[in-house]
């Protein structure tokens, strides 16, 4: 277990969201990244009241490392239940690093059509980049040791399992 | 002792049991086809985007190698390679230097030089894929796209995909093989794949000259009448005719063949009345099918089609997977090796 509360850190990014939510001329769509970013997606997705359905993506056939991990053997299909092109995109995801994740997201996003413009919502960001990319929204910011790892349990609860490698 | 399944395991999979080449089903098991069913839906999906192509294969270079006509597997192929962004060459072998005298090993050599990770094979050969998976360089898949009478593994799983999206899994299911299952690699293909699924049944319904011999050791039925063997059938699978048997006098004639194993609407009453009906085409209307049959609302033969792309994305992509890890654990080894014998020095 980690002291941070996954529960209340929803809440306050939902209360972040809320006022850029009312100026939009329409309301943005919802895409979690599996599994964790699913799992949070679908919480944030109903404390906002977002008319339309949430997607889900997996992005095991756009991730830059196949060369060296080779295919994920439980890749699912992922499922956007809607039209991206031209409309604004809310992408969210458990734990942000190095952000190779999310590149592959954004790429996978883009073969939809063209979305008008993706934010990013984390609910840790662990530091570590390696590409220049930041969330727009995240509930923690956090330093690991460097033999530490940090995963997202759930469904139901959900919480962050601080674990060694 | 080694049986040929074992040694045809062992050829196909990598020391963790992934799949590195594509050759048959015989000595795979469940778990791995239903993973190759389970990647496929996956790329299903992608089908259905606005861009069809995610990026897998960029950078690999794949060879559709033909030594026999076929214009609906190697354009799925094709599709398939380059909706995994991998590049294709098409070699047509009629036109090629086969044709001057060059002989396969040297062929592939050749094309193995200009660094290709991927050859898609097709030969009236029995056993050339495996042939060539043998010699091939390491760090090379081989995905057999049908073989002389043996084996056509990538249209068994399409067609075990087919089944699987209509009837939602294979427990319970009878499924019937009709027609020439002698002289095809598509039923010996999927009669290997739906008892590896575990089907309920698999019945062969053709008369005894289009059967093979001991036809009970492959785990089927025999029916020698469509009006005994369709009956309660979950799914029916016609083979085509292949026209030039007739000439053999395998059979008496077309029209004869038609009467007796022909699927018109009146033998398909007599399956389940939400049987499908498949076909690996192409078909041969009015000779083992009747038009009204192929196009009526229980044909599934166009969902084969697309489902066809799906399946061998899966199948290149995880054999492209497996033999990436291959080439990792080889370098690895390496340079272990090499470290060792820096240490002694």
């Amino acid at each position: 277990m980690t002291d941070i509360d996954v529960a209340q850190c929803l809440e306050r990014l939902a209360e972040q969201l809320r006022p850029q939510l009312a100026e939009l001329p329409e309301p943005p769509l919802m895409v979690g990244i599996r599994t964790g970013g699913v799992w949070l997606a679908q919480r944030l997705h109903q404390a906002l009241a977002l008319p339309e359905p949430l997607g889900e993506l997996d992005i095991s056939f756009y991730r830059d490392d196949f060369s060296r991990v080779g295919l994920n053997p439980r890749v699912r299909p992922s499922h956007l239940p809607f039209a991206t092109e031209g409309r604004r995109l809310i992408l969210v995801d458990d734990i942000i690093m190095s952000g190779r994740t999310i590149r592959a997201a954004m790429n996978e996003l883009f073969d939809y059509g063209r979305p008008e413009s993706i934010q990013l919502v984390t609910l840790v960001d662990l530091g570590g980049r390696e590409l220049p990319i930041q969330p727009d929204f995240t509930g923690e910011t956090l330093s690991l040791g460097p033999q530490q790892r940090l995963k997202l349990r759930g469904p139901e609860p959900l919480w962050l399992e601080r674990c060694g490698i | 002792m080694a049986t040929m399944a074992d040694s045809n395991r062992q050829l196909q999979l990598t020391a963790d049991g992934e799949l590195k080449h594509f050759l048959s089903l015989e000595g795979l098991d469940r778990a791995l086809l239903t993973r190759i069913l389970d990647t496929a839906d996956s790329f299903i999906e992608v089908g259905e985007r606005s861009i069809k192509k995610v990026p897998l294969l960029r950078g690999r270079t794949l060879v559709n190698l033909f030594f026999e006509p076929s214009t609906r597997t190697r354009s799925t192929f094709e599709l398939a390679a380059k909706r995994l962004s991998a590049d294709v060459l098409n070699l047509d072998i009629s036109t090629s230097a086969t044709s001057k005298g060059e002989t396969l090993s040297d062929t592939l050599l050749n094309l193995e030089a200009m660094a290709s990770d991927m050859f898609v094979i097709r030969h009236a050969h029995s056993g050339a894929a495996h042939f060539i998976a043998r010699d091939v360089t390491p760090g090379v898949a081989i995905i057999n796209a049908g073989d002389g009478r043996h084996a056509h593994p990538t249209q068994a799983m399409l067609d075990m995909l087919t089944i699987r999206q209509h009837k939602g899994s294979f427990t319970g299911l009878k499924v019937g093989i009709v027609g020439d299952v002698q002289h095809s690699r598509v039923a010996r293909s999927q009669i290997q794949a739906l008892n590896i699924l575990g089907a309920e049944e698999v019945r062969l319904i053709a008369p005894d000259t289009l059967l093979p011999t001991e036809p009970e050791a492959m785990g089927v039925r025999v029916f020698p009448r469509m009006e005994q063997g369709l009956k309660d059938l979950d799914v029916i699978i016609m083979l085509r005719l292949q026209r030039e048997r007739m000439e053999g006098a395998l059979l008496p004639s077309e029209r004869e063949f038609y009467k007796l194993y022909g699927l018109t609407r009146e033998k398909l009453a007599l399956a389940h009345p939400k049987a499908i009906v498949m076909h690996p085409g192409p078909i041969n209307r009015g000779v083992e099918i009747e038009s009204e049959v192929a196009d009526g609302p229980q044909s599934v033969i166009l969902n084969q089609v697309t489902n066809g792309i799906a399946v061998r994305m899966a199948v290149m992509s995880m054999a492209m997977s497996g033999q990436l890890a291959e080439r990792q654990q080889q370098a690895k080894a390496q340079q272990k090796a090499q470290q060792k014998v820096q240490g002694n020095g």
